[in-house]
């Protein structure tokens, strides 16, 4: 994992790893499955998509990083907020978003979430909690505080969870964010993606001290690592945060060590980082995979029943496809709505 | 009609609709304990406590986001800017997650928010405090912009503002603050963003403005007056969304059209406004239109430079004379 994630933490109080391995019941690993294979198939048809001209502009997948929002989303409950950057497809995915309506804004079609208008990098589905889906590096640090903020002027005890990468964890704002949120103790669990490469930065040509997770502590945040190939180790970490957050005791902050094995964004050959790094985090750390040898192991499954997971997953990615390229472009008188509010 | 200065105006409107609505709160730096920077917000903290009143640290960016992410949650924070100067730390804020969040979202999330604080020169503070960003803000779909004059349009349009489910730029005038203005009494006084209003009415000449310099026009309608040109003066109050069609009957009555503004000239409201009459006027006038904006220069710190910097009322009546001899 590039280095980083075996560092050892230098603060005892902070920037300790979940050290301890997690088990799952078999319900909860066949659910993590099924999650973040739809994941890992709906950017693969993404990828594809963008490829034959289907999908435009910039599109930003995942697939690497499944583990990530798979064992954070399983720690919250409704009425919890969620908002990320960009890179926001299984994120929506997570919220309960139908897939088809995600492909097809995506598309940028009237069927999309947005009706086509938001694309890619901007989408929200409120009802799931979910509050986008930013394209401004950084911007969702103080707009997730913002959402925890409500929750607590509100006196409710539920959470906001805003996810950033480690590109944006340079941004000033992210730290005004922090400030505010560990003074007036939000109910903010910070979750910094560190999938290791900011585009093409590496966090060590990027950032003085590599770990991350030791960001809140000059705000009196306190941080935790975790290995974010391992859904297990994901949710424990989360379940964590959550708990103190929902109790008063916030913001917390999580580093999920990460990878995105293909490019920043579709257009970026990803020449930065050697074939080798790529191929062996696949090999030997890939989130789904690691799921498939529990279960084969405990003896919940075997190839035949995965293997109709798989099918499952795919035909309602393609449905999704199939859905996206069904659907009409928006109207144009589309065009004028939705800029105010008519109260 | 109660007698009462732009600053308690304001003060009474966040009072007002603090009382009518829990999901109102006032946030940013020194409102609270220190009573406002320019103490516009006296008493709200002792009325509604540290949780509805709050102060920040020096930290726009930071704010402003908070601000707009409690109001996708659907608060309605009121964000003061000590002045819209440092609201530059914010604009991304402003424009890209407040203005556009409920057309990228196809009208999922709207952002039920007020950024206000003061705008444009005051005195002598030289050219990083002392900028209007009326332009700046009017060029984008998704807010909605107001500058009020009077004490009254202040009380009323803030009001609407609160009120209103999208982003409003409120700006503020710091030399107006302590201004006095007849007002109406009670809390359903309220004034509908989008309209003009005719400060003075006349059929010579038409000047279109907003905020302090409705004062300088007034002024300078006065002296004109007492040259036999009757001068007509609308204060805009809306930036955004503008009311055309007050300033289009004015023109159909006069002829003719000063636009005044504090901003610079290049891209500013009266090169708006000027193309505006253009395309829906241009039978009406019997003379071009002239902008009297700023000097297109960085506000200069000494008295006599900031002074020819800013438009003046004797530049407005020169500026009508001009138009009025022209046929």
């Amino acid at each position: 994992m590039a280095g980083a994630k075996k560092k050892k933490p230098k603060s005892a109080k902070s920037g300790k790893q979940s050290g301890a391995k997690q088990s799952a019941s078999r319900a909860s690993l066949e659910t993590y499955y099924r999650e973040m294979l739809t994941i890992r198939r709906f950017e693969e048809k993404a990828g594809q998509m963008y490829g034959m001209g289907l999908i435009g502009g910039f599109c930003h997948l995942y697939i690497g990083q499944e583990a990530v929002v798979t064992g954070i989303q399983h720690a919250l409950e409704p009425g919890d907020t969620v908002i990320t950057s960009y890179r926001c497809h299984a994120h929506m995915l997570a919220a309960g978003v139908d897939a088809k309506a995600v492909m097809a804004e995506l598309s940028g079609r009237a069927g999309g979430v947005s009706k086509g208008k938001g694309g890619s990098m901007h989408m929200f589905t409120p009802e799931g909690g979910f509050y986008g889906g930013h394209g401004i590096v950084g911007a969702q640090a103080p707009l997730g505080a913002g959402l925890g903020f409500a929750h607590k002027y509100r006196g409710n005890d539920r959470v906001s969870v805003t996810y950033f990468g480690d590109g944006a964890a340079n941004q000033g704002q992210v730290f005004e964010a922090f400030n505010m949120a560990a003074l007036w103790k939000l109910p903010v669990i910070f979750v910094i993606e560190n999938n290791q490469y900011a585009m093409g930065t590496s966090v060590a040509r990027s950032t003085a001290v590599q770990e991350l997770c030791q960001r809140g502590e000059a705000f009196g945040i306190p941080g935790n690592q975790a290995d974010g190939m391992d859904v297990l180790a994901v949710h424990a970490a989360a379940k964590d945060a959550v708990a103190m957050c929902r109790t008063g005791d916030g913001p917390a902050l999580l580093e999920m060590m990460t990878y995105r094995y293909r490019g920043h964004s579709m257009s970026d050959p990803a020449k930065y980082r050697s074939r080798e790094e790529v191929s062996k985090m696949r090999q030997e750390r890939d989130p789904i995979e690691n799921v498939r040898r529990m279960l084969v192991a405990a003896g919940h499954a075997d190839d035949d029943a995965l293997k109709d997971v798989d099918r499952e997953v795919k035909a309602e990615i393609n449905d999704a496809a199939e859905y996206a390229q069904n659907s009409l472009e928006p109207d144009s008188a589309e065009m004028h709505t939705d800029i105010l509010v008519t109260a | 009609m109660v007698e009462l200065t732009v600053r308690e105006a304001l003060r009474d409107a966040m009072a007002e609709e603090m009382r009518a609505d829990d999901d109102v709160f006032l946030i940013g730096e020194e409102v609270a304990e220190y009573q406002g920077a320019y103490k516009v917000s006296q008493g709200l903290l002792e009325e509604f406590g540290a949780r509805r009143v709050i102060d920040t640290p020096i930290t726009e960016a930071g704010f402003a986001g908070i601000g707009v992410g409690a109001a996708m949650a659907g608060l309605k924070p009121i964000v003061e800017f000590m002045t819209f100067n440092f609201a530059m730390q914010a604009i991304d804020h402003i424009i890209n997650s407040a203005a556009k969040t409920n057309y990228m979202s196809g009208g999922l999330i709207n952002v039920p928010i007020v950024f206000r604080g003061p705008n444009g020169a005051a005195s002598r503070v030289a050219a990083q405090h002392s900028q209007c960003y009326a332009a700046w803000y009017a060029h984008v779909p998704g807010l909605k912009v107001v500058a009020p004059f009077s004490a009254g349009d202040a009380k009323g349009l803030l009001k609407s503002a609160i009120r209103d489910p999208n982003p409003v730029i409120f700006l503020e005038n710091e030399l107006l603050y302590g201004q006095s203005f007849e007002i109406p009494e009670g809390a359903d006084h309220t004034v509908p963003i989008g309209s003009a209003s005719v400060a003075r009415s006349g059929g010579d000449v038409t000047i279109v403005t907003f905020s302090i310099m409705v004062g300088k026009a007034l002024a300078a309608a006065e002296t004109l007056a007492g040259e036999g040109i009757d001068a007509e003066v609308i204060d805009l109050r809306s930036i955004r969304p503008l009311d055309q069609d007050s300033i289009i009957a004015s023109v159909e009555k006069t002829n003719r059209l000063i636009t005044v503004e504090e901003g610079w000239p290049t891209a500013g409201v009266g090169a708006e406004i000027s193309a505006m009459i253009m395309q829906r006027a241009f039978d009406h006038l019997d003379a071009p239109v002239l902008r009297v904006s700023g000097a297109d220069v960085p506000m200069p710190y000494a008295a006599n430079l900031e002074s020819q910097a800013l438009p003046q009322a004797d530049e407005i009546a020169e500026a009508a004379r001009t138009l009025c001899r022209s046929d």
